[in-house]
């Protein structure tokens, strides 16, 4: 094993790249064009208009992005933490299917159209629905097996009951909706979207930073962290609780993006060491590059639809992930 | 340290498996906890540790440890279990600084005091040697020292091991007995299970021998360790001698 790099010098170079990849998320458009030359025309003709562009349209898809981003890293590595296994992702616990569940229903039954806001609170009601019944199956005092396996069935059910919804769709434009949502995308969203989200993110990170002393004990133990004075289900739910909010109010403005809460602490691990605590800080900040980064990629291509997000992290995620493993192979084999 | 155990009942899955256990202990004492497998060693000392319910009472300085604040319960009471483990590749000075944890204040680092302690159990447990090796590359003997460092580190008046020499060599086993009574001599109290009858006799300064949930004997270890005791509780016939060095060598069962 390689020696872990400084963790403050890790958290400065990932703090000075994520914000340079969110200076270039709201100057970067379509084409790849820093400031293209159809928003230079504008600014020329309106600048009013340009302003509100760069305002409305690429500030919040860039915060979103920072945003979503930061979720998936922190919550991932919060969640690996917890469950003390490498494989764990924030989708595990059925609130991110949940969430893109409550979101679909509203397309479903054609209340998109009544209000811009109405997507993001089914998604959030649909995350809190989730959250709920995982409660209610795995008990006051959950064990590890028993959150795994609730959260699975949730995510397989609501999975199921997403297909139903696009099965059923009663409307093409519907279905094209769903299945975009499906994808995750950043691409129009709205400042009163990023305001919607933000106190339920806010939550949802501090409930899960409130658990880092924890989580290091954890790495020796559910007797031994208990031992050491922290108890078991009050770690369990301010994780589980963090978790499910972030990143059900990451899913209902932006789909699910997958691969980001997964592979990140694994990269983050081989940088800053394996010790849960000093994982969270570097998984945030390298979960909102990877996102930001990733955004700025599906703007490259110049014609045709643009790639989805959540497509293009997953073709990116799952082969860094096969590499993880083999190199996670050659060291230990 | 003064522990206090008044009729002392606890269950697991419904079968009771500690009954009506009183005993007391006090300051610097390295008490051994044996007894055939299944006669509640392991559960009695998680009931100490706050870790299972229990009825009746269990006190540590007159309170009652599960009415105990967490944190001042994990700074009180240190406890390492049976085949503890790392579940991270964690780098040795790391894990052993997680027995400050209890001490820590939130949002505080480490203080000098705390550092100190790491150092004084990392000396105590001779592991300052691979202080920054990943402790899942280490053999399984220095494993143990490294996790009976940690243990150490929270520097509790009251140390609960369970099976700490459990696959270990001679060599290995007994440096972990000696880290224990040296410990144990510092005013502390350590209350080990153990399967090792020679070496339950030779370290402790008194044992406790629990058959079937019930405290059989309870004394110095040549009280305990009886030809009478051995026979009815572990069912074995063993010759026992040394003097000064004590030894227990099982030869037969008897039944």
């Amino acid at each position: 094993m390689t020696r872990p790099l400084n963790a403050w010098l890790v958290n400065l170079t990932l703090t000075a790249l994520t914000l340079a990849l969110l200076a270039a998320s709201i100057y970067v458009g379509r084409g790849g064009e820093f400031l293209t030359d159809k928003f230079r025309t504008m600014v020329e003709i309106d600048r009013e208009l340009a302003w509100l562009v760069l305002t409305e349209v690429r500030l919040p898809r860039a915060l979103l992005g920072l945003l979503v981003g930061a979720t998936l890293g922190l919550t991932g590595a919060g969640l690996q933490g917890l469950l003390r296994n490498p494989l764990a992702e924030p989708g595990l616990i059925g609130a991110s299917s949940g969430a893109a569940l409550g979101a679909v229903l509203v397309f479903y039954f054609g209340m998109a159209v009544g209000s811009a806001m109405l997507v993001p609170l089914g998604g959030i009601a649909g995350a809190l629905a989730a959250l709920a019944t995982l409660y209610l199956l795995a008990g006051r005092n959950p064990s590890i097996v028993t959150i795994i396996l609730a959260g699975v069935a949730i995510s397989a059910f609501c999975g199921a009951l997403t297909s139903l919804a696009l099965n059923l769709s009663p409307s093409p434009y519907a279905a094209l909706e769903i299945v975009f949502w499906m994808l995750g995308s950043l691409t129009d969203r709205s400042m009163a979207q990023v305001w919607f989200v933000l106190p339920f993110m806010f939550v949802g990170w501090l409930l899960v930073l409130s658990t880092a002393r924890a989580l290091d004990a954890l790495s020796l133990g559910e007797d031994t962290a208990s031992t050491l004075g922290f108890s078991r289900r009050s770690v369990t739910l301010r994780a589980i609780a963090g978790t499910g909010l972030a990143v059900g109010a990451a899913v209902s403005v932006t789909g699910v993006i997958g691969f980001v809460g997964l592979v990140v602490p694994h990269l983050m691990r081989s940088l800053v060491g394996p010790r849960p605590a000093s994982l969270l800080l570097p998984s945030a900040l390298a979960g909102a590059a990877l996102v930001l980064a990733a955004d700025l990629l599906v703007r490259l291509p110049t014609g045709g639809p643009e790639p989805k997000l959540g497509v293009v992290t997953a073709l990116i995620g799952a082969p860094f992930f096969l590499w993880l493993i083999l190199k996670t192979r050659r060291e230990h084999p | 340290m003064h522990l206090s155990l008044t009729h002392v009942h606890a269950s697991l899955g419904g079968t009771r498996v500690i009954r009506d256990v009183s005993l007391a202990a006090r300051d610097s004492a390295f008490i051994g906890l044996i007894g055939p497998n299944g006669a509640g060693k392991t559960t009695l000392v998680r009931a100490v540790a706050a870790l299972i319910p229990h009825d009746g009472l269990i006190e540590l300085d007159g309170q009652a440890v599960v009415a105990m604040e967490p944190r001042a319960r994990a700074r009180a009471i240190a406890y390492l279990a049976q085949g503890a483990g790392s579940h991270w590749p964690l780098e040795v000075s790391r894990l052993v600084a997680l027995g400050r944890l209890p001490h820590l204040a939130p949002f505080r680092q480490p203080a000098p005091a705390d550092e100190a302690a790491i150092a004084r159990a990392m000396h105590l447990a001779d592991v300052e040697n691979f202080r920054g090796r990943d402790v899942l590359t280490l053999s399984g003997g220095e494993r143990a020292r490294v996790l009976l460092a940690r243990a150490l580190a929270v520097e509790a008046p009251l140390l609960l091991v369970d099976e700490p020499v459990a696959s270990l060599d001679p060599y290995h086993q007994l440096g972990i007995m000696e880290v224990l009574r040296a410990y144990a001599g510092a005013g502390r109290t350590v209350i080990a299970v153990l399967h090792d009858l020679s070496l339950a006799a030779r370290y402790c300064d008194r044992l406790i021998l629990l058959d079937q949930g019930v405290v059989k004997a309870d004394g110095r270890p040549d009280e305990v360790l009886t030809p009478a005791n051995l026979e009815e509780v572990y069912r074995i016939r063993a010759v026992i001698g040394g003097e000064g060095e004590r030894f227990v060598l099982p030869v037969a069962r008897t039944d």
